[in-house]
């Protein structure tokens, strides 16, 4: 039996040591957010945040997780404080820029951003390229990918100076 | 001497990773000359230390390489600063956990140790001869200010060297074991720690 928190919560799962996160999440769980890619670390598509930092839920055994913390795209918004409903800023930013286009890659574009925000709150432009750079987007949203992270910074440090 | 070093560098590096095998200090003792026993027992830690498993976290830039082919790391993954741990929110950890972990679904594994991180850019070895990495491993400006036993005690007990003869799925070992590349270690320091010219 492993026990961690999930989006703050806690659980408890009782599978094989050596079943990825993602299954978890995903089969077990049914947080179908988090999506399978790869399976092989290669896209970041299954990113994920523990301990609050980026993870790749498809190569991480739950057998290293008793004890962790984990946030997935649903708990994103919750653990930074937003309730009601009311979405993470690097959620709010990427409507904005209507960074998605088939959105497949995006709930680990967008907790990779917000791994990367967290450490870097208004990351250079080589900081975006280096922090984003193990998440693949087939449509090649890059771009607005990019404006979406630049606009996410710009809200949270107009936040914090309110 | 110093065409003999090149040819035993060049056998080195040209053997195949899966072929080679690492023999103890003792073997060395029927070198009478100190100066050329040290060199040998250098060249016989190069086997370790020119290994995929060591020299693809060792580059000379700040993209490591993977796999025994020494391909360059993909995603493309920078060192970022001389910690070593990955650019902000992209550290090491994102994809290499506490331990290695096999593949789910497909063949292979991705390898993984706390702390998993590239060394500082002052000790890249790829493309450097045996003897010029044998001169960086001595130099304190370029080898994280060890002395020369904390670099027996580094080859022969740290974990991430230690990680080299358990790569996990789809890797070949280093070849011999983390305790005979420690004991090379140390003979080569008894002899006088002499490079390979």
């Amino acid at each position: 039996m492993i026990k961690f928190t999930l989006n703050e919560r806690a659980v408890e799962v009782d599978v094989p040591g050596d079943t990825p996160l993602l299954w978890v999440l995903r089969d077990e769980l049914g947080l179908t957010g988090t999506k399978f890619g790869c399976g092989i670390a290669q896209c970041g598509a299954c990113t994920v945040h523990v301990g609050g930092q980026a993870r790749r839920s498809c190569v991480t055994p739950i057998s290293t997780l008793d004890g962790a913390a984990v946030i997935t795209i649903e708990g994103l918004a919750a653990s930074a404080g937003r309730d009601n409903g009311e979405l993470h800023p690097v959620q709010t930013a990427w409507i904005e820029a209507q960074a998605p286009q088939c959105g497949y890659c995006q709930s680990g574009q967008i907790m990779q951003a917000a791994a990367l925000l967290a450490e870097s709150p208004e990351p250079t432009d080589e900081e975006i390229s280096a922090g984003m750079a193990g998440n693949l987007c087939r449509c090649m949203a890059y771009v607005r990918i990019r404006q979406a992270i630049k606009l996410a910074a710009a809200s949270q440090s107009k936040g914090n100076k309110q | 001497m110093r065409v003999t070093s090149l040819i035993i560098a060049a056998i080195v590096l040209a053997t195949p990773v899966a072929a080679q095998e690492l023999r103890g200090p003792d073997q060395f003792n029927s070198i009478e000359d100190q100066s050329e026993r040290s060199q040998a027992l250098f060249n016989e830690m190069a086997k370790v230390i020119t290994h995929p498993r060591c020299m693809n976290c060792h580059p000379v830039g700040d993209l490591p390489m993977q796999g025994d082919e020494m391909r360059p790391h993909n995603p493309p993954v920078v060192r970022w600063n001389e910690a070593g741990f990955g650019p902000p929110g992209l550290h090491c950890s994102s994809c290499h956990g506490t331990e290695n972990a096999d593949f789910v679904g497909s063949e292979g594994s991705i390898p993984g140790h706390q702390p998993w991180h590239l060394p500082p850019v002052s000790m890249g070895w790829i493309g450097l001869s045996v003897g010029e990495i044998c001169a960086q491993l001595k130099d304190p400006e370029r080898n994280g200010n060890r002395t020369l036993a904390e670099i027996e005690e580094h080859n022969a007990t740290d974990g991430l060297v230690g990680w080299a003869w358990n790569p996990g799925k789809g890797r070949t070992p280093a070849p011999g074991t983390q305790e005979v590349f420690g004991e090379l270690t140390k003979f080569w320091i008894e002899t006088g720690a002499v490079c390979p010219e």
